[in-house]
């Protein structure tokens, strides 16, 4: 039963909130109504809501015109996996370690992480670095390596979930009957630990799929290497780039006319963002409750 | 008395080599982090000398020759370091004052919604987080792209205005960035503050409805009041990397357009076009060692309050 003020109060939450859920959609659906309308329409009337007359030439364009596209989606998908992977193989021991009260210098190691969430030396000596000691510039690594651990956040997040969310008790049991340290972590503490390891993979995952600067910045020479943030990046630039770039150069071979200047920009927009929609509802439960989990410090 | 605090402290060595063989499992599983955090965060640390020399290429970091201070006095001679300043400093401001307000807004709007709904807007709000700033980029070029975007070709011809050329013309860039900035991170900031507010014992809600609250009236004494820890943090957290900005909103969205650059540089896009664009490291690295000095202070002055506030809010 509600009260008529509550009735009201209701109605315009519902007017409010829906304006604002279209308006998060709004630029998505303008960018994909764009992709699938004619180039000749979109240069006379520009980008609308409503196709005036539809075309998939821009997708077809995109696919046809070389491998540049489905390399760059493989590219992204093994980055953003090992980066997941690696990630959470750094990670995850850490935060354990730091989260037992006996190992010797766990001051020090906490001091250690923690120092990097305080300070830290900026784009200019860690390009340097990257670039002239380790070396991971124009290949693969400069992608994954820079971002696998920005600072010791996630670490420090886990551990105080491996401090508050697993009984000590348990742990212990398991060690007096004889399991060495590294079988405890691996079949006491990380079954118990998921969420916590769901939300850091989903965070990483996320970070590595939307990530553009490293290629940007660590691939100057090697193109072939470019996720496909990095293709949309170089195609803000330069719209020629993908056809430009392809094996393919006659267009007329392989019965493509003439590139859609206008509706390709959408198109490829459109290509990256799909694996994120599509991804998206299955996230979003995980996604959300790692913003509770470490919102407030994040 | 000499043997007993002699086996005293045998027992204390004992004890500390025991502690330490029970530790080495742990200091293997924490070397993979050691050596990551090592190669990334501190090895460059020493290359901030880089701030303090006339870079040459050929001679390197460590071989350039000194230059003192030379590298920032020209960052504040020539009113570059202002620039860059004023233009985090104010972005960052507007930021926390619009997106926290709305947030807040949005978060008693959904707490209050009964109704399956719910969800679908929630979802629907957060989903622009989850994008990346070259897509972003691609979203608003749809909008304002001078000859084909929707604004001039679609919103302006109905109004009978002439066109824009958005990319060029400065003064709308403020209010562009402010806007796209609350587009992204309105979902995810409305998160942390409706977990409060659904921390919040309901039954104060049932005691003020008996004494015949209305809505209005429960949401300005009891939501926002309960929600006033969670504000105070988020907001001195904020302070704390007010030094910092997003450097794909600044860089991407405007699409690196000159024109654009007195509203649109921050000292992250400052050093990044000194570093790679520019050729000018020793710049870069001098706006870069301003930005992280700073940086290290706010945030640490920021936690010292967070942390007299509410301990457990702090990050250290």
């Amino acid at each position: 039963m509600f009260t008529k003020q509550e009735k009201i109060f209701q109605t315009v939450s519902h007017i409010v909130l829906a304006i604002l859920a279209i308006n998060a959609l709004l630029p998505m659906i303008l960018l994909f109504m764009s992709s699938i309308t004619d180039d000749n329409v979109l240069i006379k009337e520009g980008y609308k809501f409503i196709p005036k007359k539809f075309s998939l030439y821009a997708y077809e364009y995109v696919f046809k015109t070389g491998p540049a596209v489905p390399k760059a989606y493989l590219i992204s998908v093994i980055l953003t996996v090992s980066g997941v992977v690696l990630s959470l193989l750094i990670t995850t021991p850490m935060a354990y370690a730091l989260s037992k009260k006996y190992v010797l210098g766990r001051g020090f190691l906490n001091f250690y992480v923690f120092f990097t969430m305080l300070f830290n030396g900026g784009l200019v000596p860690t390009y340097m670095n990257y670039t002239n000691v380790i070396g991971i510039k124009n290949t693969f690594f400069g992608l994954l390596l820079p971002g696998l651990v920005t600072n010791g956040m996630y670490i420090m997040l886990m551990k105080s979930y491996f401090v508050t969310s697993i009984p000590d008790e348990i742990m212990e049991a398991a060690r007096i009957d004889g399991a060495s340290e590294f079988k405890v972590f691996r079949t006491i503490a990380i079954p118990l630990a998921k969420p916590i390891i769901t939300t850091i993979g989903l965070f990483a995952g996320i970070g590595y799929w939307n990530d553009w600067q490293n290629g940007y910045v660590y691939l100057t020479k090697r193109d072939d290497l470019y996720s496909i943030q990095n293709l949309l990046n170089r195609m803000v630039q330069n719209i020629q780039y993908l056809s430009a770039n392809s094996q393919n150069v006659a267009n007329a071979d392989i019965g493509l006319a003439s590139i859609p200047t206008v509706s390709i920009r959408m198109s490829m927009a459109v290509l990256g963002i799909l694996p994120m929609l599509i991804a998206y509802p299955f996230a979003q439960k995980a996604f959300v409750k790692g913003i509770t989990l470490g919102g407030v410090k994040g | 008395m000499a043997p007993q605090i002699q086996t005293g402290t045998y027992a204390k060595k004992g004890k500390l080599g025991k502690r330490f063989v029970r530790s080495i499992p742990f200091y293997l599983m924490a070397l993979p982090a050691i050596a990551y955090l090592f190669i990334n965060n501190y090895m460059p640390l020493p290359g901030l000398v880089l701030a303090f020399k006339n870079f040459n290429a050929k001679k390197g970091i460590y071989g350039s020759d000194w230059a003192g201070f030379k590298n920032f006095k020209y960052l504040f001679a020539t009113g570059e370091a202002y620039t860059i300043t004023r233009n985090t400093l104010l972005y960052n401001f507007a930021f926390i004052i619009i997106n926290t307000i709305l947030a807040i807004f949005v978060a008693i709007l959904l707490s209050e919604m009964r109704s399956k709904f719910k969800s679908v807007y929630q979802s629907l709000i957060l989903l622009p987080y989850m994008i990346s700033m070259v897509i972003v980029s691609y979203l608003v070029f749809a909008f304002l792209s001078t000859e084909n975007g929707f604004l001039n070709n679609t919103v302006l011809k109905f109004f009978g205005k002439s066109p824009i050329p958005w990319y060029s013309e400065k003064k709308y860039w403020p209010f562009i960035l402010v806007l796209v900035s609350c587009w992204k991170v309105i979902g995810y900031n409305c998160i942390i503050y409706l977990s409060t507010i659904l921390g919040i014992d309901r039954t104060f809600y049932e005691a003020a409805a008996i004494d015949g609250a209305g809505k209005i009236k429960q949401i300005t004494k009891i939501t926002l009041p309960l929600l006033k820890p969670t504000i105070i943090m988020m907001t001195l957290l904020a302070i704390g990397r007010i030094f910092y900005s997003d450097f794909g909103l600044f860089y991407q969205v405007p699409q690196n357009q000159g024109a654009l650059f007195p509203v649109t540089n921050t000292i992250d896009t400052y050093v990044y076009r000194g570093l790679i664009q520019n050729g000018k490291p020793a710049l870069s690295a001098a706006a870069g060692l301003y930005q992280s000095f700073v940086g290290f202070v706010l945030i640490l002055s920021a936690n010292l309050i967070v942390r007299k506030i509410d301990a457990d809010s702090a990050l250290f």
